[in-house]
Parts: structure tokens; C-alpha cells; sequence
């Protein structure tokens, strides 16, 4: 048993290898800045399916509301940018010059109390990781520590969702409404918007969403995630063992927001605005559609997942401008009928095994067969 | 003179040119195509590398075809579409046939960006015509700002913008506003207004222009304003409110779905339109396909264009747009904007002499389209058009009777001095 699981680790060092080498290596030398900064906008979705993995795959915590921590994370960068774009030399011909355009035309005279800690780089830096972790942990508890799960959990996130769109569209003195925060130029005068730029910013996506993927994985692999698997199957019998159930679920939800909330911030500064057509309950559910694409039980499929669908729909919709939606929509039809655990699934379950028979280890292939098999969906 | 047999639009800047004596213009006009590439050689007409040959040239088209906002923008890419057709059958432009690429911003504004970038980076469009909400065209903005592309924007919008990269081919909130306010007080003897709007950018600044204008302009009094949200469908409060105060003139910028809760309640509140006079800035030809002719008809539209519009230029439009898709189609306000984008396009073009964008960019004012459906526009300084304002009254057949136009052309004031 041990010597599989050596095995298994081995593989999945290998897919980080691979996965690694096509995102640093192989995309950037093929394809041009357009494309490029298309896969960098993609990868940043890729965030919220690792942290999908954690919370939905390994501890069955069904999160329809991702969008949100993403959504948050992405506008504690925007408002740091608009600020910096909204200097008082570039907007002078407003009635109030300094101010976010936005604010101007709703009449607002000064800053919001609010967007004033958001001028400091560090102090914003440190909200799009602190705001979306206190919004998780605040939900967290108060759902998991009343033993509010499965189903019931998923609606409220969706609500929370829509909550949260509704709020940021309805004050759109204060957030941008339903425009967003749009125009962002530079950081800290460094302009976000050149080839060069964007260039490097893909780096940086790719760097940060391999660190989060080490994370994710550590604490999967750690003691504490085979907690999360037993909560996961069996969770009345992890509590009689003695262990506080809730404070896991809170723990790694938490740690899947702060994810997608890092996801949000890269996005961001990629795409240059933050709208509340992320928060929304739509890419929340659209979100957890690339996980479950790529496998949910995978965080290398996640992110494989994740580059899929988004580049369908980017491939189909510049093909066929009217009918794209239907070819998404038969593609994901087609998976979960045919790879109910995904692609990753289809890797482990199919492949492997037939590249071991090929080379006629029959004993691995035994012990591949034997893993425990994945627990429903909930 | 050969040209005079050409449609309307094709007249202005290439008869000026023509006029003037400029021999080599002259003659190419009346060459076939081949010819044209011979006296506006591609690499002198374009420099930037734009997607431009001998032959063609390509543009894009970029509104959301599906999504909530599919059932809006339709029309404008059918209008975008016939107006293409007919200067390719005309001759194109520069002599080159216009080819278009087609995306879907499929109602998702970070979509409309990315896709803006394709067609500008990948695809060199020499123009895009697209775009419809605000919030669309703020996400696209800095798009074609730093890849310097040009598009042609076809909605009414707020204002409170302007750009080197874009042709406002719809009206800037005061062209609709003020005109349609002062007919309503002149006519209708309006002293009291009760302001509605769905919640976002377009109808709070159109309302506060609005307000603005009533109360220090007219000195008339605001008696209520109010805001719902996208996609509300409960308006009976309001409506309770509406009968309590008795506004003379109930303003309302409502916008989508919301549209028939709102007509369909009020009706069955028992306002009757044809007694109470309310007044519209976002109900189209479009939206009474939805709201149902016999539920809104009475009201009063400020537009500056009408299905039912009285020019030979417009019967022309109407029955070509029916022959190519269809009769059962309607044609609003954003729809006939958007049929101005191409053709605007071209007339720059000529006048120009090139395809660069900052050539068209600064040829653009003063660019004159008398084959408009609506009857003439001018592209302004300020790259907005000089267009009529006009008040039309809902019928149950979903058209509308025009009842007033501007004497003159109204000037677009995007940021309008005491109006901020």
C-alpha cells in the first residue's frame, strides 16, 4: 500500500512537472501577448478550482458562492488601482478632482471612509487576503458550527452571492455599480497595461498559482486532510472521535476563499476591472463547473479543467458567435455523463491503468483498482 | 453627373472632393474596383497595419448575441449588417469590399473587453461597430484606447464621456432630455414631475439632468424620485405613491424586463395614459414588442428616431431592413444609431482618404450622412452627433406617432455646464 502511494505521489509530481513546463515554458514561446494574457485571465479562475479541491472534492463542502471571494479579492485590487488612477491631475475636470470618476457622477464630494485604507499598497495587499477570509469565516461559523450542511449550505453561499451583487450594484456611488471599477492603469506608477507588462504579470499569476496548489496540496497531504476526507464520508463519526467538525469546515473554506480571493486580485491586475459580473451567482456556479470538468478530487485536473472549458468557450464563441452556448453546453453534459470524476478521472482510472497494462506491470494496476472509490456528489 | 444616380449617403465628402477638381478621385470613382486600389494604393491609405487589402477590408461587430442583452442588440447587429451590405453593393469603400468578424460579448462585459482586444490585436479591424450598455462600453474603452482602434457606439447613453476612439452615433443624455422637456411643458402645461429609473449609471445621470433641468430651467417642482433594481418587477408602492401625489408628468427611465411589470401594473392600477401624461427616454419600438402595444399606448417617447418617421430616406431604410430580415421586425432608436455606424464609417473614410485611425479619428468632425434614416446627422467635435430631438406617442400597435421634432439640430453636450 505504501508503494502506491509513493506511486501516486510520483505521478502527481509529474503533472506539476508537466503542467508546469506548458505554462511557463511552452504557452509563452507559442503564443502571442493576446492569447497569452487570455491564458493568464483563465489561470486566475484556476485559483478558485484549487480551492475548489480542497473545500468541494476533499471535505464535500459544496460552495456555490466562490464568486464572492473572488469577487472580493479582485475589487480590494481594483480599488486600489482606480485610486491611483484617479489622481488629482488626471481627473481635474470633475466637480470633485482626486475622487473615483464613479463617485463623481453620483454626487459623492469625498472618498468614503472605507476606500481610505485602500490608497496604502501593503494595507490593500493585506485586504485581499484578510476581507474574503473574515467573509468566509464569518459565514463559516455561523453556518457550520450550527451543523447547517450538504445542500442547505450551497443555497445560502448562492444567496450570499446575490447579496452581495445586489448590494455592489445598488451602491454604485460607493463600489461602481453595474460597470465596475473600469480604467486602471498603473501600480504604483508601473503602467499594467503594456505588453511588457502583462508579460510579467503572467509570470506572477503562474507563480502564485503554483504556490497555491504546494499549499492546497500540503494540507491535503497532511494529517489534517485526511480529517477533511473522514469529514467528507463519515462526518458524525469524526465527531464522536472526539474532534470539533466545524472548525475544520471553516478552516478550509477560509482557505479556499483566501485562494479564489488571490485569483480575484491577479485577475484584476490582469484584465484591468473588476465588475460584479464575477460575484454573481452564474460564474460562482460556472466556477464550480470547471472543477468538476477537470475532477474535483484533483488539483492538477482542476487547473487542466479550468484552461478547457475557458478556452472552449473562447474557441467556440469566436467560431460560432450565435450558437456557442449550445456546443458549451453539450460538452459538460457530455463529461459528466461519460467522466463523473472528471478529466483527472479519466486519467487515473483509464489511462494509467492502460499504459500499465502496456507495459505489463499488472501489480500496479491492482493496486489502482483497489483505492477506495470517491464518495457521491452531493 | 455619374454620382448623382449613387444612394443618398455616398454624396457628401466624395462630391466635395469631386467638386473641388481633385483629378485622381475623380477618375477613380468611376473605374471598377481594381482601379480604386490603383488610385488609393493599400499602403498609402493604410499605414498602421490595419487588416486592409487591395480588395477588402475588415471590421468588426461586437454585441452580445446571447444573454439578457441578446434581445436588445440583435437589432443593431441586423442594422450593422445591412448598412455593410449596401455600401458593398454600392462600391465599399475606398473601392474595398467590407468584410466583417462577428463576436459575441454575450451580455458579459469582461467578454465584451477580451473580445474587443481580439478583433483589434488579432484581427487589425480597421473599425468596430458594437457595444450597447454602459457598462459594455466602459469595459471596451480603454481597449481601444490602447490599441487604438475606433468604434462605433450606437446607444443613447449618459454622456459624461469622450474619446478619440469613439463615434457616439446614439444621443448623449441632454439631446434627449431637455428638448423632450420643454415640449412637455410648453404642451402639456406640466408643473410637477415624479422621477423613475432602474438603478444604474444611464438613468440616475439622465434623472439628475433631468431634475436639474426642471428645476432650475423650467423652475417646475420634482414631487418624487425613485430607483429600482435591474430586473425589478414590483412597482406598486411606487404606483400607490404616484396616485397620492398626482405628478402632472411621470418621467421614467426604466430599462429591460422591468418595462412590462411596470406598464402592465400601471394599467391595472388604473392610470390611464391617455389621461395621465407620462413621459419615456427608454422605450423603444423595441421594448413595446415585449410591453404589449395596448398596455403602454398614450405615452410619450423623447427619441431621435422613429419606425414611423415621414422621409423618403427612412422608407428606404424600413423597407430594406424588412426585405433582409424579415417583416415582423421593428425598428427602435438603437437600432437605426447603429445603422449610421458603417455608413459614418465609410463617408470618414473617404473624406480622409485613409483607413489610419488617427487620420479618421481627426477627419471625423464635420462628417455629414444625409442618407440617414432619421433625415441628416453631422459627427461633432466633440465626436458626438448633431441629431433632432423628437416626441413620439405610443400607439396599440406598437408604433408611435410623431408629434414633434426639433426645429434644429440638437448639439451634443456630453459634460453639460450646470447640469454636473
Amino acid at each position: 500500500m505504501s508503494q502506491s502511494l509513493t506511486k501516486n505521489r510520483n505521478i502527481e509530481l509529474i503533472g506539476f512537472a508537466i503542467l508546469a513546463v506548458l505554462l511557463v515554458v511552452v504557452l509563452p514561446l507559442s503564443l502571442d501577448i493576446f492569447r497569452l494574457n487570455l491564458i493568464g485571465k483563465y489561470l486566475t479562475y484556476a485559483f478558485v478550482a484549487v480551492g475548489l479541491v480542497a473545500c468541494w472534492g476533499y471535505t464535500g463542502i459544496l460552495s456555490l458562492g466562490q464568486g464572492v471571494f473572488f469577487g472580493l479579492g479582485g475589487y480590494c485590487m481594483a480599488m486600489f488601482l482606480k485610486l491611483e488612477a484617479s489622481s488629482v491631475a488626471n481627473t481635474k475636470i470633475q466637480s470633485t478632482p482626486g475622487i473615483p470618476d464613479f463617485m463623481d457622477w453620483n454626487q459623492l464630494t469625498e472618498l468614503p471612509f472605507f476606500w481610505v485604507p485602500f490608497k496604502s499598497l501593503p494595507l490593500a495587499l493585506i485586504a485581499v487576503i484578510l476581507v474574503p477570509s473574515l467573509a468566509a469565516f464569518i459565514l463559516g461559523v455561523a453556518m457550520f458550527k450550527r451543523r447547517v450542511g450538504g445542500v442547505y449550505f450551497a443555497i445560502i453561499t448562492q444567496a450570499l452571492a446575490a447579496v452581495l451583487t445586489i448590494l455592489i450594484i445598488g451602491r454604485q456611488g460607493y463600489t461602481g455599480g453595474i460597470n465596475g471599477i473600469t480604467d486602471l492603469r498603473t501600480l504604483l506608477g508601473w503602467d499594467i497595461r503594456t505588453d511588457h507588462a502583462k508579460y510579467i504579470l503572467y509570470f506572477v499569476c503562474c507563480a502564485a498559482l503554483f504556490g497555491s496548489m504546494f499549499l492546497v496540496r500540503f494540507v491535503l497531504a497532511s494529517k489534517l486532510g485526511r480529517i477533511l476526507v473522514a469529514v467528507r464520508d463519515t462526518e458524525e463519526r469524526v465527531r464522536f472521535s472526539g474532534y470539533d467538525v466545524a472548525n475544520f469546515k471553516v478552516f478550509v473554506f477560509c482557505l479556499a476563499s483566501a485562494i479564489a480571493a488571490i485569483g480575484g486580485a491577479m485577475f484584476t491586475l490582469q484584465v484591468g476591472f473588476m465588475s460584479p459580473s464575477f460575484v454573481g451567482i452564474v460564474p460562482s456556479i460556472e466556477m464550480v463547473i470547471f472543477c468538476a470538468v477537470g475532477g474535483r478530487q484533483s488539483i492538477i485536473g482542476a487547473v487542466v479543467g479550468t484552461l478547457l472549458v475557458n478556452w472552449g468557450k473562447t474557441l467556440f464563441s469566436e467560431s460560432f458567435p450565435e450558437l456557442w452556448l449550445f456546443f458549451m453546453g453539450g460538452l459538460f453534459i457530455a463529461v459528466v455523463l461519460l467522466f463523473p470524476r472528471g478529466l483527472a478521472g479519466l486519467v487515473t482510472d483509464q489511462l494509467l491503468p492502460w499504459i500499465g497494462r502496456l507495459s505489463g506491470g499488472r501489480r500496479q494496476v491492482a493496486a489502482a483498482g483497489s483505492a477506495p472509490a470517491p464518495a457521491p456528489a452531493e | 453627373m455619374s454620382l448623382e444616380k449613387r444612394p443618398n449617403g455616398l454624396e457628401s465628402p466624395l462630391r466635395r472632393k469631386l467638386l473641388l477638381g481633385t483629378a485622381a478621385a475623380s477618375v477613380a470613382s468611376l473605374l471598377p474596383p481594381r482601379a480604386w486600389a490603383d488610385a488609393f494604393p493599400t499602403a498609402q491609405v493604410n499605414t498602421t497595419g490595419l487588416a486592409v487589402t487591395d480588395i477588402d477590408v475588415t471590421v468588426g461587430i461586437l454585441h452580445s448575441v446571447t444573454g439578457t442583452m441578446a434581445i436588445s442588440e440583435t437589432g443593431s447587429v441586423e442594422a450593422e449588417k445591412l448598412a455593410i451590405d449596401q455600401i458593398n453593393a454600392s462600391g465599399g469603400v475606398l473601392g474595398r469590399k467590407i468584410k466583417f468578424i462577428q463576436e459575441d460579448g454575450a451580455s458579459d462585459w469582461p467578454t465584451f473587453a477580451e473580445k474587443a482586444k481580439k478583433l483589434l490585436v488579432n484581427d487589425k479591424c480597421a473599425s468596430v461597430m458594437g457595444c450597447w450598455t454602459s457598462a459594455s462600453r466602459k469595459a471596451v474603452l480603454p481597449v481601444f484606447e490602447q490599441y487604438n482602434g475606433m468604434l462605433y457606439y450606437p446607444t443613447f447613453y449618459e454622456g459624461l464621456e469622450q474619446s478619440k476612439n469613439v463615434i457616439y452615433t446614439g444621443q448623449e443624455a441632454t439631446q434627449q432630455i431637455i428638448a423632450g422637456l420643454n415640449w412637455v411643458e410648453k404642451e402639456k402645461g406640466a408643473k410637477t414631475f415624479y422621477l423613475l429609473g432602474s438603478d444604474y449609471i444611464w438613468p440616475r445621470t439622465s434623472n439628475k439632468i433631468a431634475r436639474k433641468h426642471i428645476e432650475n430651467v423650467l423652475k417646475l417642482k420634482v414631487v418624487g424620485e425613485e430607483y429600482f433594481p435591474l430586473g425589478h418587477t414590483q412597482f406598486n408602492s411606487v404606483i400607490n405613491k404616484m396616485k397620492l401625489t398626482k405628478p402632472d408628468v411621470i418621467y421614467a427611465i426604466i430599462v429591460g424586463g422591468s418595462n412590462v411589470a411596470f406598464y402592465k401594473q400601471l394599467k391595472a392600477a388604473g392610470i390611464d395614459l391617455s389621461k395621465q401624461t407620462l413621459m419615456t427616454i427608454s422605450v423603444t419600438e423595441d421594448e413595446i414588442d415585449g410591453i404589449g402595444g395596448e398596455n403602454i399606448a398614450g405615452a410619450f417617447a423623447c427619441m431621435k428616431y422613429f419606425e414611423s418617421l415621414d422621409n423618403s430616406n427612412n422608407k428606404a431604410f424600413v423597407s430594406a431592413f424588412h426585405k433582409m430580415w424579415g417583416d415582423k421586425t421593428v425598428i427602435g432608436d438603437v437600432t437605426q444609431a447603429a445603422y449610421l455606424g458603417p455608413w459614418l464609417w465609410k463617408l470618414t473614410v473617404e473624406k480622409a482618404g485613409s483607413f489610419d485611425i488617427d487620420k479618421i479619428a481627426a477627419a471625423s468632425p464635420g462628417v455629414e450622412f444625409k442618407g440617414a434614416p432619421e433625415g441628416y446627422v453631422r459627427i461633432h467635435e466633440n465626436h458626438h452627433l448633431w441629431s433632432k430631438t423628437r416626441v413620439g406617442r405610443a400607439r396599440t400597435d406598437g408604433q408611435y406617432d410623431v408629434i414633434y421634432e426639433t426645429a434644429d439640430l440638437m448639439e451634443p453636450d456630453p459634460f453639460p455646464k450646470g447640469y454636473q
